[in-house]
């Protein structure tokens, strides 16, 4: 690992400015994707401004359907809350699966969405969610937010201070995890409001997270995993690796949205 | 780059130290304080050989900069037990053969620890799930989850005796 700095914000002002003062700098939360980033030389940044302790950045509020998440909430955290799992329990559960036990003790879901791995979880249920992700600056709306692999609309010195969104009727999120890294090979988080469903897939779209927008309008006339059953999603779009093919991911997608209907019901 | 201090609770003992920045938890641990029960075992997160508990938290002691630690409270497989007066899980692991070469043990059962608080009477599949970051490359696992089941029946035994 290459040299750095290291400074604990007590606050979102002090650590702002004190980015600004960096040449190279990053915010570090949990750190689980940042610091083996760092240790294969991957990314090197001269300074590190820790968000893990401002308590502004912590905890979940609910006010009936109205949901905001602090961006320093743990994994852990939010799988835990009751009172989260009672009003939207596709998120608690979505939590419950990221990683591992110690993943998800030190992750944050800011620092999640900020990285925007296309192979995240969060993701997905920002975009289903029509969460908004709130920031020191402004407020941004999940669908502008993402804008493809590892890249988003925050600017560098840019902090996400929390998410907030309505909790659906009904959602539920269903994973195909690689059963090594747990990370999605596909994800698929499926959101109901009425007609209003919003169907998003993680860990399969080659420009990372997406809407799939014709499961969407077919879903909105009939909410049951057999309205997919003509459907496909694009294979062109989908990623093709070592650990699965366009075809496989495009097939995984279709059979995750479906158990995903299934358990919201 | 300048050293950094650090405070942090090991196992009960105050101690402070001189880290850079960038240097991590486990070497911290190993190299300073010499607390060598965690263990390195892949150095890239994914194997949990360097467990320990952060503040109540199972963490991987390779992907937390011990500037991120400072001012927590650790404990290592060191301040659950030793040769002298072995934890239950310790004494299951030994009673089930829960291991085989050893490496692993340390982080398992110091992850143990903690998901038998977390979940007091786990189910096999719970406990297979809560041990999901430990990875052991010889048992094939029955056995670790035999000496987990048998550890928090035991603990739950001499819970219920003493009310």
């Amino acid at each position: 690992m290459y040299e750095t700095s290291y400074h604990r914000a007590e606050s979102v002002e002090e650590a702002a400015k004190k980015m600004g003062t960096a040449e190279g700098g990053k915010y570090v939360a949990g750190g689980q994707t940042l610091i083996p980033t760092m240790k294969q030389r991957l990314a090197s940044p001269d300074a590190l401004i820790d968000l893990r302790h401002i308590p502004d950045m912590k905890g979940i509020s609910i006010n009936g359907k109205d949901v905001r998440i602090g961006a320093a909430t743990t994994h852990a955290e939010v799988a835990s809350s009751a009172d989260l799992d009672a009003v939207c329990p596709g998120i608690a559960s979505l939590a419950g699966h990221i990683g591992d036990p110690h993943v998800r003790h030190m992750g944050t879901i800011g620092g999640s969405i900020a990285n925007n791995d296309p192979a995240a979880d969060y993701p997905a249920a920002m975009l289903a969610l029509g969460a908004a992700i709130h920031t020191n600056k402004r407020e941004i709306a999940a669908g502008d937010f993402f804008a493809g692999m590892f890249e988003t609309a925050l600017e560098e010195d840019e902090i996400i201070t929390a998410v907030s969104f309505t909790a659906p009727e009904k959602c539920a999120y269903s994973k195909f995890p690689n059963p090594a890294s747990r990370y999605a090979m596909a994800g698929v988080f499926v959101a109901r409001t009425g007609d209003d469903v919003r169907v998003a897939v993680t860990g399969a779209g080659m420009d990372g997270v997406f809407r799939w927008e014709e499961a969407e309008s077919a879903l909105g006339s009939n909410f049951a995993a057999s309205a997919l059953e003509g459907l496909a999603v694009n294979e062109g779009e989908m990623l093709s690796d070592i650990h699965g093919s366009a075809e496989y991911r495009a097939n995984l997608v279709k059979v995750m949205a479906m158990r995903a209907i299934a358990e919201a019901g | 780059m300048s050293k950094m201090q650090i405070n942090i609770t090991v196992n009960g003992k105050k101690q402070e130290l001189l880290a850079e920045p960038r240097e991590l938890l486990i070497h911290v641990l190993r190299e300073r304080l010499g607390v060598t029960g965690p263990h390195v075992g892949c150095d890239t997160s994914h194997c949990g050989a360097c467990t320990v508990d952060m503040d109540g938290k199972s963490v991987k002691a390779c992907t937390v900069f011990a500037a991120q630690a400072n001012g927590a409270d650790i404990t290592t497989i060191e301040g659950l037990g030793g040769p002298d007066g072995l934890h239950v899980l310790q004494q299951m692991f030994k009673e089930h053969h829960g291991l085989q070469c050893g490496f692993c043990t340390p982080g398992m059962i110091t992850r143990a620890y903690r998901l038998l608080q977390e979940i007091p009477n786990p189910s096999e599949e719970e406990v297979r799930f809560g041990m999901a970051g430990n990875l052991c490359r010889c048992t094939g696992y029955q056995n670790i989850v035999k000496a987990i089941l048998a550890a928090a029946a035991e603990l739950n035994a001499a819970k219920e005796a003493a009310q």
